[in-house]
């Protein structure tokens, strides 16, 4: 698959917009103020996905919706377990592990798969408002484990009609500490036919 | 390279006489098929994402899918001086990184690249000695030409010799 250059034009502002809205999502969650810098949109083969990432063997958690209605395919967050913790102790107020020895707990986990479905809702939400189309997220997927193994369930997915996926880097600050969170936008073939034609190209 | 083996990436395949290496990193959904040739020593490993290549339009690259990849590799590792008929094969992978509800088809991509990639060796008269597949958690692996062992490392979930 192959895009021209207004194509992707469009391609990224929807990224833009979709992790702008995303933040502010997760700043009324928080109740605390998010600073959030332009994120950085390319579109990335899956290879080369994990280096973003810190490499195919650095640990990760996944966030994962499937998407249906009038666009399918799936959404993804990612976020390395730093960062994961800086937000964990964010919306927990306090409440998390003090010093943490080996994984998340299981309301930690919880937190975790409510503050990636905050974030991918929204995301979805303003893409919705922007086609005017029907999205539909599924409950979300958590799953903590190295770059390329979660990857590899989107890069199947999409790997069957092309070999990229729009990778959008999103670098916030939350309670003064930055994170870096990582979204993962792959409608199928047809859907972004949808979106695109949506918005005026073709 | 790293640490001296050959680094064999996703959707992608190598193959190496002995003393060398191969390793492919977080195997997730998809499959490594590890193939050796114990009396020549040579070992040969695919990373595939997909089962069938005759059901994907986009199927430029061969190594992606568990018939083409497994073909190729066999004809690598001959030119190696590996024999058909005496290679072995070890696989790992074929998780299910989400836990999703598994009504839906498309969802259950590990297991369907696991039971492709079974089916496909015994068509090709390769016995399977071992497998490492399934579950829920990522495998990074190493296949040594030397005698054949394959490591598969993971998070939280061990290390084993295959």
């Amino acid at each position: 698959m192959n895009f021209n250059a207004k194509e992707f034009d469009i391609l990224k502002e929807i990224g833009n917009i979709g992790a702008g809205n995303a933040v502010t999502a997760l700043a009324k969650l928080l109740q605390k103020k998010v600073d959030m810098q332009v994120p950085v949109i390319n579109l990335v083969e899956f290879k080369d996905i994990a280096s973003f990432l810190g490499g195919p063997e650095q640990i990760v958690v996944g966030i994962l919706v499937q998407i249906s209605g009038d666009i399918e395919g799936m959404m993804m967050f990612l976020v390395q377990e730093d960062s994961a913790d800086v937000l964990i102790r964010a919306l927990m107020n306090g409440l998390s592990a003090e010093k943490r020895e080996s994984g998340f707990t299981e309301i930690e986990l919880s937190a975790l798969q409510e503050i990636g479905n905050i974030l991918t809702s929204s995301y979805l939400g303003s893409l919705a408002g922007l086609i005017q189309k029907k999205i539909v997220p599924s409950i979300p997927f958590l799953s903590i484990d190295m770059a390329n193994a979660i990857l590899s369930v989107p890069a199947i997915e999409f790997g069957k009609v092309a070999d990229k996926a729009l990778f959008i880097e999103s670098v916030f600050e939350a309670d003064g500490v930055s994170v870096s969170g990582y979204f993962l936008l792959i409608p199928d073939i047809s859907s972004l036919r949808v979106i695109l034609t949506s918005l005026g190209v073709e | 390279m790293r640490n001296g083996m050959i680094i064999v990436g996703m959707a992608d395949l190598n193959a190496a006489k002995s003393p060398g290496a191969l390793t492919t990193l977080g195997l997730g959904s998809c499959v490594g098929i590890a193939l050796y040739d114990a009396v020549h020593k040579v070992a040969g490993l695919a990373h595939i994402m997909l089962p069938d290549s005759r059901l994907i339009q986009n199927n430029g690259n061969i190594a992606k899918f568990a018939d083409t990849a497994t073909v190729r590799l066999i004809t690598d590792m001959t030119r190696m001086g590996a024999r058909k008929e005496l290679l072995k094969a070890k696989l790992a992978g074929g998780a299910q990184m989400f836990a999703f509800n598994t009504t839906n088809e498309s969802m259950r991509i590990g297991d369907r690249n696991v039971e492709a990639t079974l089916k496909l060796l015994k068509q090709l008269n390769i016995p399977v000695l071992a497998q490492d597949t399934g579950n829920t958690y990522g495998r990074t692996v190493e296949l040594y030409a030397d005698d054949g062992r394959f490591l598969i490392k993971t998070i939280g979930h061990g290390t084993r010799v295959l």
